[in-house]
């Protein structure tokens, strides 16, 4: 539940669900923002401009020409979730490919963990994997967790341009880059799956917060053959 | 549809589409965009009789050369700019802002670029002709979503316009005061106690400086290092617009309406929103100075910002 609400600056709600990382706590994020996206589709609550769930926060933007942070403070303690379960169990399967030339740090890992490209291949597929938030850049999803065994710390200077596609490594989660982007997570391979589709106005986002992700590993030739 | 369109023989330095911004899409990591200095951008909308709420172009430091094609129209521009308007029969005169021109078949518009400010806006009466994208027409480069494909615009495209034929109402003319002061305020932001007693005087008393690392974004100030005496890493978690990050450099980040959606950096403040116009404004070399206010008095603050908007908005009413 609810730790504390506070304002961040003058026109969002701050609301802080404890200070881990987990999917107990993940899943309360996501009820609430479910609830309160539920109640500006049905048009009971007035001026919310966004909501931004992530790991243990949600953030509540609003435009303070129309409420204010005390009102929606307010309608979020009253908001009571019973059962902190999540319906939307979508599982979603992403193909990988993990030839050197798109897993761009197996060196690096390979030495931080002690492990062989192999090892760490089996443990990062043999997995389920959950979707905490959405963010960052269009479309990227934060997943995890990742095997204890394979946990490593970002780069020390991150990349200008991670390729489109690139699956990404750090600490407990992983991520997808969905478009060129700067970053300094360890790539271990890259989808040929489109994750952000911003022609697709209705769902342009494969992957949402709440969702259960799986990888599975192709050859080159199969990535390339994809989209065919 | 009209054949009427601006021609761009100069795009300038990062010229794009701008409204009021694309709301409801930060779960899914997409930002608000929007015009960045919203109330010369209402006011231009004002000034040709356009909803506030229309489409404008938004350009920066140097603005774009435009020659308009198969039509006559209004337009005017806002911020603090310099341009001309270059008549069809060569002849060029000065343009002043807050006033709506006319401009005819073949003549041209020379936004030279921004004096003292980064952003000006430029409206059409009528409108331009464009394709909405989640209710809003901003170009959104980084995820290449909106109008022009998503993408500032270059030498040789066009920017069509709805109104082909457009008589002179009348003239209307807004006296604009563009009151620079260079203090921000601020609200303590969620993570302010992660820095040191020194750090904290220092944020809150010394000055600092717009560095060249500035954009739709974010700005990156320059002067003394802020010492973080908890972590330099959150847990990743939502940004909004006005939020100032420290990341382990120091050195703080003021978030304009481009930034990412999530990020990890420690948040030592929040520009409140009264004066989120002013910031985006602010050019390299600025010096500028925080100064903290309760929620109270921002919320009185962003009232007076607003009465203020609306008084220039109902000059001519």
């Amino acid at each position: 539940m609810i730790k504390n609400i506070s304002n961040l600056g003058d026109a969002a709600v701050y609301c802080d669900f404890g200070s881990e990382v987990n999917e107990t706590i993940n899943a309360y994020v996501i009820n609430y923002f479910n609830h309160l996206t539920n109640l500006i589709k049905d048009k009971k609550i007035q001026g919310i401009n966004n909501l931004t769930p992530s790991y243990n926060k949600l953030i509540i933007s609003f435009d303070l020409t129309i409420t204010t942070f005390s009102k929606l403070k307010e309608v979020v303690q009253n908001i009571n979730i019973e059962k902190n379960i999540l319906k939307n169990n979508h599982k979603i399967e992403i193909p990988v490919c993990c030839d050197d030339e798109y897993g761009l740090d197996f060196a690096r890992l390979s030495k931080k963990l002690n492990l062989s490209k192999k090892e760490i291949l089996k443990l990062y597929f043999d997995k389920e994997y959950f979707c905490y938030m959405t963010g960052f850049i269009a479309g990227m999803p934060f997943l995890g967790n990742i095997n204890k065994k394979i946990r490593c710390e970002r780069l020390e200077t991150p990349r200008v341009k991670v390729p489109e596609g690139s699956v990404g490594i750090t600490e407990q989660f992983s991520n997808i880059y969905t478009f060129e982007s700067p970053g300094g997570w360890n790539i271990i391979g890259n989808t040929p799956k489109k994750i952000f589709q911003k022609l697709n106005l209705q769902d342009p986002a494969l992957i949402k917060p709440g969702n259960k992700v799986y990888f599975y590993e192709i050859t080159k030739n199969e990535y390339l053959r994809f989209n065919d | 549809m009209t054949n009427t369109y601006f021609e761009i023989l100069r795009p300038g330095i990062n010229t794009t589409i701008q409204d009021a911004g694309r709301n409801h899409l930060y779960h899914l990591g997409i930002t608000v965009s929007g015009a960045i200095d919203q109330r010369n951008y209402k006011l231009v909308n004002n000034l040709v009789n356009n909803k506030l709420n229309d489409a404008t172009v938004e350009f920066a430091y140097q603005g774009p050369l435009l020659k308009l094609n198969n039509g006559n129209i209004n337009f005017a521009i806002t911020g603090d700019v310099f341009f001309n308007v270059i008549r069809d029969n060569s002849k060029i005169e000065e343009g002043k802002c807050y006033q709506n021109y006319n401009l005819k078949d073949g003549e041209q518009i020379d936004i030279i670029s921004t004096k003292k400010s980064a952003y000006g806006y430029l409206a059409v009466s009528g409108g331009f002709v464009l394709e909405e994208t989640w209710k809003s027409f901003s170009i959104n480069t980084k995820a290449q979503i909106g109008p022009n494909n998503g993408k500032k615009y270059s030498i040789n495209e066009k920017i069509f316009i709805k109104e082909a034929n457009l008589k002179n109402d009348k003239n209307k003319k807004i006296n604009y005061k563009n009151s620079f002061n260079n203090v921000v305020r601020i609200i303590k932001g969620t993570n302010f106690d992660y820095f040191s007693n020194h750090a904290k005087n220092i944020f809150l008393n010394e000055e600092y400086s717009v560095s060249r690392l500035v954009d739709r974004m974010g700005m990156r100030l320059d002067g003394p290092n802020l010492e973080n005496i908890v972590n330099t890493n959150i847990k990743s978690e939502g940004l909004i617009r006005g939020v100032i990050q420290v990341p382990a450099d120091g050195k703080p980040i003021i978030l304009l309406s481009d930034h990412g959606t999530i990020g990890g950096y420690p948040k030592i403040a929040t520009v409140i929103s009264a004066d989120l116009d002013k910031v985006a404004q602010f050019t390299p070399g600025t010096k500028i100075k925080f100064k903290e206010v309760s929620l109270a008095e921002a919320e009185k603050l962003f009232k007076d910002y607003t009465d203020e908007t609306n008084k220039y908005l109902n000059e001519h009413n």
